[in-house]
């Protein structure tokens, strides 16, 4: 296998690059870690005619805080860094349980966080962090700059809002809230592989320790990662007893229209993510009551 | 379209190369075809089966997923650098060697690489870590078991032969 033709360009700048991804539009593509993007060229599922790699561009990789209780991370940053960044995983703590499950060691030593994002697989883990975080997107273009909301951000299948001349550069994630806790779990047929059902789940609790919120959200259980906050609104306000969890993963298994595939039929699919739901939001909750 | 080549001179197992590529060419066809660094095998090349594992600066990575023009200036290290010397083995090497961790051989290049990093960076870790750490290569005749068992003992060689 080898990929078509394509012009390769190492890009100098971000302006370099946002230049001539405004010049060649769709026809070109920017190369980050190249974890999705080599293999799908590789099987001429994907032919650009040319390739901006950015790797160059160090100013858009690190992690800094740009105001108290936020973390920005730049898109060239990779899971590597994520990983081995103990100040960030505290943070950001669905980072933690989440990482390990991205592919592999080696794919984690090039795969990068804007890479990811933007290549929007729906049984990747971070889009569902990004909307279960409430994540804010950083985007630019040779034109200007712009900033969306995670949920604004993934339209469809390996879709997002980006267009055609633009480029994610960071995301801004918000710190854990105080009295809270977070969780992510996934069920794969292999450790690595792609989800059956992932949930990333973020519990905060009032004074009077009641359910104050629940951030919830999915991975590889729709063509977009699914914010199924909605399900968890009866939650608010109770005690986070058996019966509360249970009505919750019961609204995500009506919420959620898995398409199955080779190694989970929809009601399978729909099965786990109910079971993941109620163990993330448990186990979130414990959490904080651990910390607290 | 005009074939796309560029000028990139890099370091494989402390040799430096420079070379002329094309820009679509494949960092592990590189190693092969150009360099005649035939021991990084080719699997799936599409980053499942971890064959083609290379050390890049150190770190473990898929050789199929990065372009030959993308190790311009970099230093790669592969499975055929890893002895000591002519007639020698790497402790990794050797234990594989001692505990029948591998039959056809053919994901043995991409497991030595993996796992010479990872115990260079977890001198010593429990047998649930090594079947992790060996999670991304693929071997379709031991059953793993032989070479986790391998993994523990080369472990155990290193701490003893670390200063």
């Amino acid at each position: 296998m080898k990929p078509a033709p394509f012009k390769y360009v190492l890009a100098s700048s971000l302006d370099h690059a946002l230049a001539l991804k405004a010049e060649h539009g769709d026809e070109a593509r920017f190369l980050a870690g190249g974890q999705s993007l080599i293999p799908a060229m590789n099987f001429r599922l994907a032919r650009p005619s040319v390739l901006i790699d950015i790797n160059a561009l160090t100013r858009l990789s690190g992690i800094d805080r740009p105001e108290a209780g936020q973390v920005r991370v730049g898109a060239l940053t990779r899971y590597r860094a994520l990983e081995r960044d103990g100040e960030f995983l505290r943070s950001c703590p669905l980072f933690a349980d989440a990482l390990p499950h991205i592919a592999h060691p080696q794919v984690r030593n090039r795969g990068t966080i804007g890479g990811n994002l933007s290549h929007a697989d729906p049984a990747s883990e971070l889009p569902a962090l990004a909307i279960a975080m409430q994540a804010r997107m950083r985007i630019r273009s040779a034109a200007g700059e712009r900033t969306v909301a995670a949920s604004d951000f993934f339209a469809g299948l390996l879709t997002t809002d980006l267009a055609s001349d633009e480029m994610l550069v960071d995301i801004t994630y918000p710190v854990l809230a105080p009295r809270s806790g977070a969780c992510f779990m996934e069920i794969a047929r292999r450790r690595g592989d792609f989800a059956i059902a992932g949930v990333a789940a973020v519990v905060t609790l009032d004074e009077e320790r009641r359910c104050a919120s629940v951030r919830l959200a999915l991975c590889g259980v729709g063509e977009t990662p699914v914010d199924a906050g909605a399900a968890a609104l009866p939650m608010i306000g109770s005690r986070l007893t058996g019966d509360a969890v249970e009505a919750v993963a019961a609204g995500v298994r009506d919420l959620i229209a898995p398409s199955g595939n080779v190694h989970a039929s929809p009601d399978y699919q729909r099965h786990v993510a109910g079971v993941l739901v109620q163990r993330a939001i448990r186990t979130a909750h414990q959490r904080i009551s651990h910390a607290a | 379209m005009q074939p796309d080549h560029h000028e990139i001179e890099l370091t494989v197992n402390g040799t430096r190369y420079r070379r002329t590529v094309e820009s679509r060419l494949l960092l592990s066809d590189f190693l092969r075809h150009e360099l005649g660094l035939a021991g990084t095998h080719v699997g799936c090349e599409h980053g499942v089966c971890g064959a083609c594992t290379i050390l890049l600066d150190g770190d473990p990575v898929r050789s199929c997923l990065m372009l030959a023009v993308q190790a311009n200036g970099h230093a790669l290290a592969t499975v055929e650098g890893l002895a000591p010397a002519s007639g020698e083995l790497h402790p990794v090497q050797q234990a594989m060697h001692a505990h029948h961790g591998l039959q056809c051989g053919y994901c043995t290049p991409g497991i030595l690489m993996t796992m010479t990093a990872y115990l260079n960076e977890h001198p010593s870790p429990s047998e649930d870590e090594v079947r992790e750490a060996l999670s991304g290569n693929l071997c379709r005749c031991t059953g793993y078991q032989n070479i986790v068992d391998a993994m523990m003992d080369a472990a155990a060689r290193m701490r003893e032969e670390a200063p």
